[in-house]
């Protein structure tokens, strides 16, 4: 039996060691991200789920200036905490576009009158399609894409004061 | 129900084994005095919308519906704490459960549609992590374990070692 | 005043702890035999504080005391007793001082039944036990208190988890804690053996009862877990190869190699690396189980209350636990080492190759489990699961299958491979009527199953033709226990493998009156109905349950809500018959009057569990069997000493 391979245990072992260190100093963030950030919008249609609100289309993120793109529902709490954010960015001269998951026009209308009303258009995405095509995993995030329909920036969570401005200044490089 | 973007703390959750969706989780985490402040949404108005069609209906074809089932088994739900789709009650993976057998059904191969869900989602969607410059330690580690192994066995048969106290 | 009580034992049985590893440093090194004898009776004393503080604890959770945090977080007045009782190790400060609890335990019986082993070697095990219990009696004191008190406290507490309001939460984590802990011991002894360089067989011979308790213990409470996850969870799943999971089966298979070596050790003077190795790695896997469900660094539906800080805590434990011995190990074992030679194609040889395998097997159930760390390291997310582990281990696991045939048939030290087939030849020839068998009557299922069904089939003849030949009133019980317990797996293998392939599923919508079927039942939703229970209500369908002509029975699936805290789950079904289970699920009303319900027909499914209990009453009847002959021998050995003496006194 060769020496060193009695030293292998002990080897392996400190090698566990060091990345249950490393992860434990630096937790993994545990955020599921879109594979899609730099890809082209995947094409799809939503219909409208206001009345009197345009539904959604690829086609009509790719008019050649940058828009958001918020994915959100009316039964999601942190929706209301970043209503007021968004308003901010609309405020700044953003077009915001918005993606309903499973949502019914009466609470989204509700929401709306409740918490303000910062969007353009409103798909209606029943089965969570579209929010599966574009690789979001919950509600609410907000793509920010660029004048040829490329997806240029995802955030994940609410927005918060502190994103606005690296939102806005996402916005403006994007064009 | 709800899949917000924001993923509770399961530090406060004792001996936790949860096949319910992140939600239940959250307001339990809420209830037993969570360090975090979370908001919830209530669960009567996230179920506003019902299942995705296919979420829980099987595929009539028996075959595609094995396929896709193969499939699900091994695609793992993106708001929950460690489950496959295919044993989730978390809207969401009722979603994909639908994605998944509407194309499956529609024609195309498991290895598509999970192509799809990566391309999206990246390798973490998928329990059988894809060949990659990431993943070739994983996937040789056994072959690399069985040589160590092979070895060592013949080491040890090979020399007629004299009897030692 | 309970709760202080238990501290106050907690602080006695840590001091306890100090005071036994100093002395028996200090008898080890000097050898001295009056600080020798001393260190027994602190060790027994010190495992029964340690009863005293678990019992302590229980009893503030029967008795709903909310000024103790633990039970206001996990306790509710409302509870069966049941689940108050069990409930005190149902989070993550009760667990630990049951892991703790049962260290001390073991321990304490080492130090009071243990006469084989030389005494200095005892003293030094002692004293390696009471290290490892000093340090995890320093994380229960200062990280994770059990008896903390609150200032205020509230009328009420927040609950149970529903999912562990089970008799399972009773049953799975004392056993699994007697058996993971339970290693403990040969860590211990492996450990002490080396410090006073002691590794041969009479070291072997007392340390296998040890290994065998703690090994069945294990394969119970793994089998308990497996089977309470596939009721209690409502998707029929077995294994997930989830991390926490993993952390169990990763000490099992390092104990399953270390009962075999410590046997060859015991009888052959073979395999003393091995044996020594195996026994350090064993309770290591436990350590780092432990490490990796509190820590919180691996995602899993399993994992308990996740703390880095906590979880730092252990790692340094770890890093001087397992470190400490893995160095001893290198350093110290080749001072130790025999060479009894043996050829490849024998019984040592088949042994060596059981423990190879297995190590693979374990090494690859490690890095699987720990990749995901390793990917984000790299700066990706990944998931490493099912796939993976069934690709990776499969087939080395099938190998070992029929390694695990051959080996019992082989001679010790060296055999000829013709002479083996040729014992091997009803084995062989099952397999292969199986294999052709099962391709004629079921179609093609899947490379993996049938292999494994075949190779179940070869295994259970196996098992048994090492009792062909022999007078079976005159054969040791250790024989039947190893008979047993490969059979075990031979069964456990067939349920897996035909539920695997086998398993059919429906699922509906059905209205009350209709019916669906699935496999070869017909099941029909007579009615649904509200029902209450202790601390919960919930809605119960009535579902009719038809095979062929006859009536099987009725069955009624839950949908159960709780309030404190306040969840839905879902109590599945089953109904049990000889060839399988009928699995049903109710789920959600789709609003138009329908239910969703969810059948599952998993054919052979039970011999998974049932074979897991064959396996463990195998180790039980081994370790019964190791004693009895013990017994045997040591009056056979009196009566000779007595003859002896008899002969020389007289002269005649």
């Amino acid at each position: 039996m060769r020496r060193w391979l009695l030293w292998l245990p002990l080897v392996l072992f400190a090698l566990v060691v060091v990345f249950a260190v490393r992860e434990l100093r630096k937790p993994s963030d545990r955020t599921v991200y879109s594979a899609m950030v730099g890809k082209p919008v995947p094409d799809f249609t939503l219909p409208p789920i206001l009345s009197g609100r345009p539904g959604l289309s690829a086609a009509d993120l790719k008019v050649g200036q940058p828009r958001l793109l918020n994915i959100f529902a009316s039964w999601c709490v942190p929706c209301i905490a970043e209503a007021p954010q968004l308003m901010k960015l609309k405020a700044m001269g953003i077009p915001i576009d918005a993606v309903a998951i499973r949502d019914s026009e009466p609470a989204i209308a509700q929401f709306l009158k409740r918490h303000g009303d910062p969007y353009a258009r409103i798909g209606d995405d029943r089965d969570s399609r579209v929010q599966l095509s574009l690789g979001s995993s919950g509600v609410p995030e907000t793509f920010v894409i660029d004048g040829r329909g490329i997806i240029v920036k995802q955030h994940v969570g609410d927005i918060r004061d502190e994103d606005v401005a690296a939102l806005a200044d996402a916005w403006r490089n994007a064009r | 129900m709800a899949e917000c973007a924001v993923k509770t703390v399961s530090g406060t959750l004792p001996g936790f084994r949860a096949s319910a969706p992140l939600l239940l989780r959250q307001i339990i985490a809420t209830s037993a005095a969570a360090s975090l402040v979370l908001p919830l949404a209530t669960p009567a108005a996230a179920q506003s919308r019902p299942p995705a069609p296919y979420a829980n209906v099987q595929l009539s074809d028996p075959a595609k519906e094995a396929e896709a089932t193969a499939l699900m088994a091994t695609l793992r739900c993106l708001v929950c704490q460690g489950q496959a789709i295919v044993d989730s009650d978390a809207d969401m993976a009722g979603d994909m459960r639908s994605l998944v057998r509407q194309r499956i059904a529609a024609g195309e191969s498991a290895d598509e549609v999970r192509d799809w869900l990566i391309a999206r989602y990246g390798d973490y969607v998928t329990y059988d992590p894809p060949m990659s410059a990431v993943t070739i330690p994983l996937w040789l580690t056994p072959l690399a374990l069985l040589a160590l192994g092979i070895w060592i066995a013949s080491a040890s048969f090979r020399r007629r070692r004299p009897p030692r106290r | 005043m309970t709760a202080e009580a238990g501290l106050v034992a907690l602080w006695l049985a840590a001091a306890l702890a100090a005071m036994q590893l100093a002395l028996a440093a200090l008898a080890v090194q000097r050898r001295d035999e009056l600080l020798s004898a001393a260190v027994r009776p602190v060790a027994i004393v010190q495992g029964l504080l340690a009863v005293l503080a678990m019992a302590m604890l229980i009893r503030v959770f029967l008795l709903s005391d909310m000024s103790v945090a633990l039970v206001v977080a996990n306790s509710h007045s409302a509870k069966p007793w049941l689940y108050k009782f069990a409930g005190a190790w149902g989070n993550h400060e009760g667990s630990m001082l049951l892991w703790v609890t049962i260290l001390g335990v073991a321990g304490a019986a080492v130090a009071w039944l243990e006469r084989r082993v030389d005494e200095r070697t005892l003293t030094a095990t002692l004293g390696a036990q009471a290290a490892i219990a000093l340090g995890f009696y320093a994380f229960l004191l200062f990280a994770s208190n059990p008896f903390a008190r609150l200032a205020n406290p509230p009328l009420d507490g927040q609950g149970l988890n529903p999912l562990l309001q089970d008799p399972g939460l009773a049953f799975h984590p004392p056993t699994l804690y007697a058996g993971y802990v339970g290693l403990s011991v040969a860590f211990s002894f492996a450990v002490g053996a080396l410090v006073t360089r002691d590794v041969g067989p009479a070291f072997a011979r007392a340390m296998r009862p040890w290994v065998l308790a703690a090994w069945v213990f294990l394969t119970i409470g793994i089998t308990a877990g497996s089977y309470w996850a596939y009721y209690e969870l409502g998707w029929g799943g077995w294994w997930f190869w989830d991390p926490v999971e993993n952390a169990s089966l990763m000490p099992w298979l390092a104990a399953t190699a270390l009962l075999h070596s410590v046997s060859v050790l015991a009888t052959r003077d073979g395999l003393r690396a091995w044996t020594v190795m195996l026994a350090v790695v064993a309770f290591s896997m436990s350590m780092l189980g432990t490490f990796l469900v509190r820590s919180g660094i691996l995602t899993s539906v399993h994992a308990f209350a996740v703390d880095p800080e906590r979880g730092t805590f252990i790692l340094i434990l770890l890093a001087i636990y397992i470190g400490g011995a893995l160095t001893l190990f290198a350093t110290r074992i080749g001072l130790v080492r025999a060479g009894n030679t043996f050829k490849l194609v024998s019984r040592e040889g088949s042994l060596v190759a059981n423990n190879l395998l297995l190590s693979v097997i374990l090494g690859i159930v490690l890095i699987g489990t720990f990749y995901p760390i390793v990917a984000g390291a790299m700066g990706t997310q990944l998931s490493v699961g099912p796939p993976f582990f069934e690709k990776a281990a499969g087939p080395i696991a099938l190998v070992l299958v029929v390694i695990m045939a051959a080996g019992p048939l082989l001679r010790w030290r060296r055999d000829s491979a013709a002479a083996l087939v040729k014992r091997m030849t009803w084995p062989i020839a099952v397999t292969a009527v199986s294999a052709v068998a099962l391709v004629v009557l079921a179609g093609w299922f899947g490379l993996l199953p049938m292999v494994g069904l075949a190779l179940a089939a070869g295994l259970a003849v196996a098992s048994v033709v090492p009792l062909f030949g022999r007078n079976l009133r005159r054969t040791p019980m250790f024989v039947y226990g190893m008979v047993l317990a490969h059979l075990g797996i031979a069964v456990s293998l067939a349920g897996m493998a035909a539920s695997t392939a086998f398993t059919k599923e429906t699922l509906v919508a059905k209205g009350i009156g209709e019916a669906a079927s699935v496999g070869p039942y017909r099941v029909t939703l007579r009615g649904i109905r509200p029902v209450v229970g202790d601390n919960w209500s919930a809605l119960e369908a009535r579902l009719e349950v038809q095979r062929g002509e006859r009536a099987s029975g009725l069955l009624t699936p839950q949908s159960r809500f709780f309030s404190n805290p306040p969840t839905t789950t879902s109590e599945s079904a089953i109904l049990t018959a000889l060839d399988g289970q009928l699995y049903t699920v109710l789920g959600q009303p789709d609003g138009q009057g329908r239910w969703q319900i969810r059948l599952w027909w998993k054919p052979w499914v039970t011999l998974i569990w049932f074979g897991g209990l064959l396996i463990a009453l195998g180790g039980a009847l081994s370790i019964l069997g190791h004693w009895l002959r013990d017994r045997r021998q040591k009056r056979r050995a009196h009566d000779a000493a007595e003859a002896a003496a008899y002969h020389e006194a007289w002269g005649a």
